[in-house]
């Protein structure tokens, strides 16, 4: 690779120029690169930075707020649980199985890094329908290569979501959050700190795979031509990382660090740039002494080498035997390959010859923070496609939801992830609308949810975002856990178009009012912008990641409900075909979806967390995609029994269209099912409750007024189990 | 009991099976983990040979792990007669060092599987069967992409022969394509047994089952009175 101009580095004119009146000069070949990937928005954040200064960051509980390496929260008796979610949507539409192995590897560093030991993994996935060659591709590689790297690290994979749109087609999301396990007063930060103290770079060789990742393929629009951008998508190596954990954990727990920094996008440059930028100080970095894989790396590749499975440490002069060591203990490999300073300044050297010399300040946050210019589009921008007959009956409806690639079950792909290792599993994947993972450490149990419904926030972007994030919270009080703290991926499409400002800047104020009303910061996150093609943009994705406690983990309650059991409808539910899933498949999407108040919606949230931890109350679920009538049916697919369910109370009370009643979507549904008399308990507790049914038989029977769905148990679980046989790939038995 | 559980570079499950040591000796802190390089064992009443990708799964599962020092060393404490239990990667191992017959290839459909699911304990004479009835169903999850268990006709007659069968899955089960269904097998002795399914992975009750408890607690008894 030759050095290239700013231009194709990324860089724009006036950037390039501010460069130059900073330094006083021209950069040279390597200040340039590392300036090109410092200043990405990969990196700098610079269309997003300003929207994000709106959300709430701070409350009792939070440990680590954002601007390390992940987020952190306090779960009682000296321990914290730190998380993250970040996407690699690009390298995964380049080249899967790498993209989302890497992209796994990626946010698990970001938790080691902190002292953690990762304890749990979810993924976020969106393609495009599961009907053409393309998403089989896609699919296959991706969850071959997530499962690759989480089970071959023995990190549990314990939950997730997938989504099938036409905008993911070309642009598909990957979207990896990690939880990580730590000791709060054994966590460490990423801030270099000690002028005279060592840099050790350890982990696997750097190599020149990766170079550019953050700028060529994670900071502008993908095209046609890209799959000669795979030399940009880099190799993981899961073995190398897994020994890299336990050398980190070994390294901390013998206190031989003063701070620790994973190697991610921009390689070396961010790393130490940003070490030295949150410590105040200078660093030095000789890349004479950096191990290699390739002799004759020049000074500019070696210093934004995105190889995987590196770590950089800031230890004390006389720790650094011990540390070498440690390393050589874990197999692998490590050098002294530079010093921090109190000069304020990142210099390079090549075997003590300065190549670079860029004051931290001006690298790290001399980046320009640009304003967006939002327009709300005046119509739905997006393509409609009917996929369902016209005078479809209510059951074939059923049915044709409950086979909806995006609603289906996700059960094949689940089975490939290894969800138990750890021994923390209480609740697996598919088995409930949170994980749930033991922690006897501090005698409580976490839970672990994630979220976002892109088509309902193309429709809203503020409530759609609203919904994502009531929705993780949701799931987490039907497993009877209360938000600690939320992450969140932002996936959108190119932010200097004003209709896609205007998703973002919207999507960001849902957010901000969604967790401030349910009193949840936002401890961390990741951007991800330019996510569309020549065919257009994805829908805007923000996803959201929430984290909670929950006192008692044998009080969880199961999905499965019995014969006997009466139903109960819980909370501020006012269902609505807009922007639902039978809205899509009849083609009619449009713009806006009802608005609602989040108020309500807590009150429910709290009033379902309390019953579930009570005890009482066996069967919880909220009402999501499919509305109703297709979380009965779920349940009762994954009991084998039946229902008879009567919405006539939802109908007085509010639309009195069945179709509504039976389909529509919307926040604050909860399904509840156990013991009447419990049930009943519920009611005048100031949060809406009707009885609507009770589980019986082996037929799901919905009625609204005079619309009624009635299908055997089995018809809907064949449904509800189709998508193995259509996602299954063409090129299914080849293995990586 | 006081178990050793080995830990290669590319381990997962060796804490897991280290809790279920601890579970299964009534929470008693005994036992401990064995780093691939030490060959000293005495002391150690039990070895565990546990689950994960030891050495990254290179070349071939648990072809590089055989050749660690402390496999040496196992390789003498079975000899001795020491309770050996390989699990999953374990299992691969104990292949490999030639400690329990038969190989194990990558799953029919060459995907890696996790889920619960049901095994028939076998006729086969082994102190980890101690607590279980040949015939008796076991819930265990089992979560790999090399299970397929395969030996050549002859071995395997043999195998059948001198009622080395551990377990099998349950009938429809099989969920790798091993030959007779066969889940996990004994040395000659019965002493060493290995299993893809993950016993350590079924000793709480919060995880829905706790049979995989009865294989940390066979060999107990025999261990107490050797001591």
């Amino acid at each position: 690779m030759s050095e290239a101009t700013h231009r194709e580095l990324g860089l724009t004119d006036g950037e390039f120029e501010l460069i130059c009146e900073k330094m006083g000069r021209e950069p040279n070949g390597v200040e340039l690169a590392m300036f090109s990937l410092l200043w990405s928005e990969h990196c700098a954040y610079k269309h997003s930075r300003k929207l994000l200064k709106n959300l709430p960051t701070e409350g009792p509980r939070v440990v680590m707020g954002p601007g390390e390496n992940a987020g952190a929260v306090d779960i009682g008796n000296g321990y914290s649980v730190a998380f993250k979610v970040e996407s690699h949507n690009h390298p995964s539409a380049v080249e899967p199985f790498q993209g989302a192995a890497t992209g796994v590897g990626g946010i698990l560093r970001d938790v080691i890094a902190l002292g953690a030991r990762p304890i749990a993994i979810l993924d976020s996935l969106r393609f495009g329908e599961p009907d053409t060659e393309r998403t089989h591709y896609l699919v296959d590689g991706v969850v071959r290569g997530i499962g690759h790297y989480g089970n071959s690290m023995g990190i549990p994979t314990v939950g997730g979501e997938i989504y099938f749109e036409p905008p993911y087609e070309q642009n598909p999301l990957v979207n990896a959050m990690c939880v990580g396990l730590a000791r709060t007063d054994e966590m460490v930060r990423a801030a270099a700190a000690g002028a005279g103290n060592k840099v050790v770079l350890f982990g696997s060789l750097t190599g020149r795979d990766g170079i550019g990742g953050a700028s060529v393929l994670a900071s502008a629009e993908l095209d046609e031509g890209d799959d000669a951008k795979r030399p940009t998508v880099q190799i993981g190596d899961p073995f190398e990382e897994s020994k890299l954990l336990e050398c980190c954990q070994e390294l901390l727990a013998e206190d031989l660090l003063v701070s620790l920094q994973d190697l991610g996008a921009a390689g070396l440059t961010s790393s130490a740039g940003e070490m030295a930028s949150a410590g105040g100080t200078g660093i030095d970095i000789d890349i004479g002494l950096v191990p290699l894989r390739e002799a004759d790396m020049e000074p500019f590749e070696i210093m934004v080498s995105e190889s995987q499975e590196r770590m950089l440490a800031v230890v004390e002069p006389d720790k650094v035997d011990q540390v070498l060591a440690l390393c050589t203990k874990w197999q692998t490999a490590s050098s002294v390959i530079g010093e921090v300073t109190d000069s304020g300044t990142f210099r390079i050297l090549k075997h003590g010859e300065t190549v670079g010399e860029i004051r931290v300040d001006d690298l790290v946050d001399g980046c320009p923070l640009y304003d967006l210019d939002p327009q709300e589009p005046a119509e739905w921008t997006y393509a409609n496609r009917e996929t369902i007959e016209a005078d479809a009956s209510p059951s074939d409806i059923a049915l044709s939801l409950l086979a909806s690639p995006s609603i289906a079950s996700k059960r094949w792909a689940f089975d490939q992830y290894d969800s138990i290792v750890g021994s923390r599993t209480v609740h697996r994947a598919g088995t409930a609308d949170a994980a749930v993972l033991n922690i006897p450490e501090s005698n409580r149990a976490i839970a672990i949810s994630i979220d976002g419904n892109g088509r309902r926030v193309a429709c809203d972007p503020f409530q759609g975002t609203v919904e994502a994030t009531l929705e993780c919270a949701a799931n987490l009080a039907v497993v009877g856990a209360e938000p600690l703290g939320v992450t969140n991926c932002l996936n959108f499409g190119n932010p200097e178009k004003p209709g896609v400002a205007w998703q973002l800047g919207r999507a960001v104020d849902g957010l901000a009012a969604a967790c401030n009303a349910l009193e949840a910061p936002v401890v961390g996150g990741n951007v991800s912008l330019y996510n569309e093609t020549p065919q257009g943009p994805i829908y805007p994705t923000p996803v959201v990641g929430m984290v909670g406690e929950l006192p008692d983990p044998a009080h969880v309650a199961g999905e499965g409900w019995r014969g006997g059991d009466a139903i109960a409808l819980v909370g501020p539910f006012d269902p609505s075909l807009a922007g639902s899933e039978l809205e899509k498949q009849r083609g009619q999407l449009g713009k806006g979806l009802p608005e609602g108040e989040i108020a309500p919606v807590k009150a429910a949230i709290e009033l379902v967390r309390e019953a579930v931890r009570s005890g009482a109350i066996r069967t919880a679920t909220d009402v999501s995609d499919g509305g109703i009538t297709t979380a009965l049916a779920e349940l009762a697919i994954g009991s084998g029994v039946g229902c008879e369910a009567d919405l006539h109370p939802v109908m007085a009370r509010r639309s009195d269209n069945p179709e509504d009643a039976l389909f529509g979507e919307g926040p604050g549904g909860f399904v509840l099912a156990g013991e009447k008399a419990e049930l009943e308990k519920l009611g005048g507790r100031g949060v809406d409750f009707e009885l609507i049914g009770e589980v019986k038989g082996n037929e799901v029977i919905v009625k609204a007024g005079d619309a009624r769905v009635e299908i055997l148990v089995e018809e809907a679980a064949a449904a509800f189990d189709s998508l193995e046989d259509r996602i299954e790939s063409d090129q299914a038995g080849l293995t990586h | 009991m006081k178990w050793g559980v080995l830990q290669f570079p590319g381990s997962c499950d060796e804490r897991d099976a280290l809790n279920a040591c601890q579970i299964a000796g009534g929470g008693v802190n005994e036992s401990r983990l064995v780093w691939h390089e030490e060959t000293d064992l005495s002391g150690l009443e039990g070895i565990v040979v546990p689950g994960g990708f030891s050495y990254g799964d290179y070349l071939r599962a648990g072809a590089i792990a055989r050749f660690s020092p402390a496999m040496t060393a196992v390789a003498e404490f079975a000899a001795a007669g020491g309770p050996v239990l390989g699990i999953c990667n374990g299992f691969q191992v104990l292949c490999e060092s030639g400690l329990l017959p038969g190989a194990l290839l990558t799953n029919e459909r060459t995907r890696f599987i996790c889920r619960q699911g049901e095994l028939v304990v076998g006729e086969a004479d082994s102190p980890f069967l101690a607590g279980l009835e040949a015939g008796q169903r076991i819930s265990i999850p089992f979560k790999h992409q090399s299970g397929r268990f395969f030996a050549p006709p002859d071995l395997l007659e043999e195998i059948e022969a001198k009622n080395q069968v551990a377990f099998r899955y349950a009938p429809g089960q099989n969920p790798n394509g091993s030959l007779n269904d066969i889940a996990g097998v004994t040395n000659e002795a019965g002493n060493v047994l290995g299993l893809m399914p993950h016993p350590e992975h079924a000793v709480e009750a919060f995880g829905g089952s706790t049979d995989g408890l009865a294989l940390f607690r066979g060999p107990a008894p025999a261990a107490g009175a050797a001591a």
